[in-house]
């Protein structure tokens, strides 16, 4: 079953769809859109040097995308604005890695896939490193959920109940490395923010409690995958992008219904 | 023994030394309040009994075993975040949903349990807080000015509630506020900080020191005199204003 192409991209995904939303979730509550992007485009930089020193991309893309988001959270209130600050730093990653992929003369490869995904592509190997990264990042968040959500409510109030909120930061930090690192072949750098952000945003406002919206963001997100490879494969367009269209148009839909059942209310 | 000691504390904060040598102790059951000017390290200090932030010299002893109840100043969530009352008291406290509801009641607002966080007007939240902070029975509430952005008779409500607690679970209470008009009627006893404790004592004491004229006597002199006035004669006008902001609430 997983010979056929079309199989594996699906499931390839859904499992970047089961990881982006627990996460995505907290990015939207904590106002992070902005760090989901500078991390994701700091790993172009990643794939550049995995090229260059023939290591696993999955690893270099992993690795800088860390760096990156460590360097935002230490640099974090010294000066700059948070905006400033991410806008300068994604920017020039972004463009740091374009760089560093043109010095590459010996190696033919196609910027496109990184940029935008290459889902049809997906190997064997290639779904067992995103299903693992997937489990590991929703292990991770399950782990600390309560903390998680405490810190993300209130520094003093996570301190006051006796654990450090700086360290559940690193917990998200590491999880948006990871999602990146998988997500790369999926939907490629520019649009992993959007994998984050849309389908969380477009759970709001169905959900009650913050458990129900991290699920309602993942099946969002697997169903605009599995709809956006249909999609790609009827129309012939590009994969990622079809998936992140579809995740829009949810969007769309279920924030009208937001609107229109808070105005009967009112 | 004191529930917390604080010997010789000095934190510094970026380049800026925000206390020195601050010196206090608070007991068990006592209403003690900090006020100073913005900028004096109140919450600094606060943060530092908490954990937030470590000293640069002095020490912090908590009698062991001590059980905190914080109440930020302002806990901002995020509208995109769906959060019911129970689901936030929860959050951190394994609690039974009748220990939730318990504790509702005794900050004056049973019957949100099922509401969600977002809808809650500023009196109601603020209350809210408080219960979390009470639903492990701590020994000590910590409150850092925790009616900001309440009207008057809102905040005084919510004082009254402060005073209400202690009276009926014994826990001491350590807050901030500006308010001094609250601070004057609802204290057992006052510090008076500035990076340094200027003055402690009873209300009354510390509003007639020096030091305490030096920081919030010129200019608010009158509406101080004005306060203190308001709240040695009685008008019985706090049972008003109580009813006024549970309406305001509703």
């Amino acid at each position: 079953m997983l010979d056929d192409f079309m199989t594996r991209a699906t499931l390839a995904g859904i499992g970047v769809a089961i990881a982006a939303a627990p996460l995505g979730c907290f990015v939207v509550w904590r106002r992070m859109a902005y760090f989901g992007d500078a991390t994701a485009h700091a790993a172009i930089l990643g794939v550049a040097l995995s090229l260059t020193f023939q290591m696993s991309i999955f690893a270099g893309a992993m690795a800088v995308s860390l760096i990156m988001a460590l360097t935002v959270t230490l640099l974090a209130g010294r000066g700059y604005a948070m905006d400033t600050l991410l806008g300068v730093l994604a920017h020039s990653a972004l463009a740091f890695g374009l760089v560093a992929v043109s010095f590459l003369s010996g190696v033919r490869i196609d910027l496109m896939a990184y940029l935008f995904g290459d889902i049809l592509a997906v190997s064997h190997a290639d779904l067992a490193v995103i299903w693992g990264g997937a489990a590991l990042v929703v292990a991770l968040i399950a782990w600390r959920w309560s903390q998680l959500l405490t810190a993300t409510l209130n520094e003093e109030l996570a301190y006051a109940s006796g654990f450090n909120p700086r360290r559940e930061q690193l917990v998200l930090t590491l999880s948006l490395a990871v999602t990146v690192a998988v997500a790369i072949k999926v939907v490629g750098v520019l649009l992993i923010a959007a994998m984050l952000i849309i389908p969380a945003a477009a759970a709001r406002s169905l959900a009650r409690s913050p458990e129900s919206m991290a699920v309602i963001a993942a099946v969002i997100g697997a169903v605009s995958a599995v709809a956006g490879l249909r999609a790609a494969y009827i129309f012939d367009t590009p994969a990622g992008p079809s998936i992140v269209c579809v995740a829009a148009l949810l969007f769309a839909c279920f924030s009208l219904l937001g609107w229109q059942s808070q105005r009967r209310a009112q | 023994m004191a529930l917390i000691t604080v010997k010789d504390l000095s934190l510094r904060y970026g380049a800026n030394t925000v206390l020195r040598h601050v010196n206090l102790s608070i007991e068990p059951g006592e209403i003690v309040t900090i006020v100073g000017p913005n900028g004096s390290g109140k919450t600094s200090l606060l943060r530092a009994i908490i954990g937030a932030t470590s000293p640069l010299a002095g020490r912090i002893t908590l009698q062991p075993g001590l059980k905190i109840g914080y109440v930020p100043q302002k806990l901002h969530i995020d509208p995109t975040l769906p959060i019911t009352v129970e689901r936030f008291m929860r959050l951190t406290n394994h609690v039974t949903r009748q220990d939730c509801a318990n504790a509702l009641e005794t900050a004056g607002v049973p019957d949100l349990l099922k509401r969600q966080m977002s809808q809650l007007s500023g009196g109601q939240f603020q209350r809210v807080l408080l219960a979390g902070a009470l639903i492990n029975r701590p020994d000590i509430l910590l409150l850092d000015e925790a009616t900001q952005g309440l009207d008057q008779p809102g905040s005084a409500a919510f004082y009254q509630q402060i005073e209400t607690v202690r009276r009926d679970t014994g826990c001491a209470i350590l807050m901030i506020s500006h308010e001094l008009h609250v601070v004057m009627s609802a204290s057992d006893r006052v510090i008076c900080l500035n990076g340094h404790v200027c003055c402690e004592g009873s209300p009354a004491v510390v509003a007639s020191a020096p030091e305490y004229r030096a920081l919030f006597g010129t200019g608010t002199g009158g509406a101080l005199a004005l306060y203190r006035h308001d709240h040695d004669h009685n008008h019985d006008h706090s049972h008003d204003h109580g009813a006024d902001s549970q309406e305001a609430a509703e």
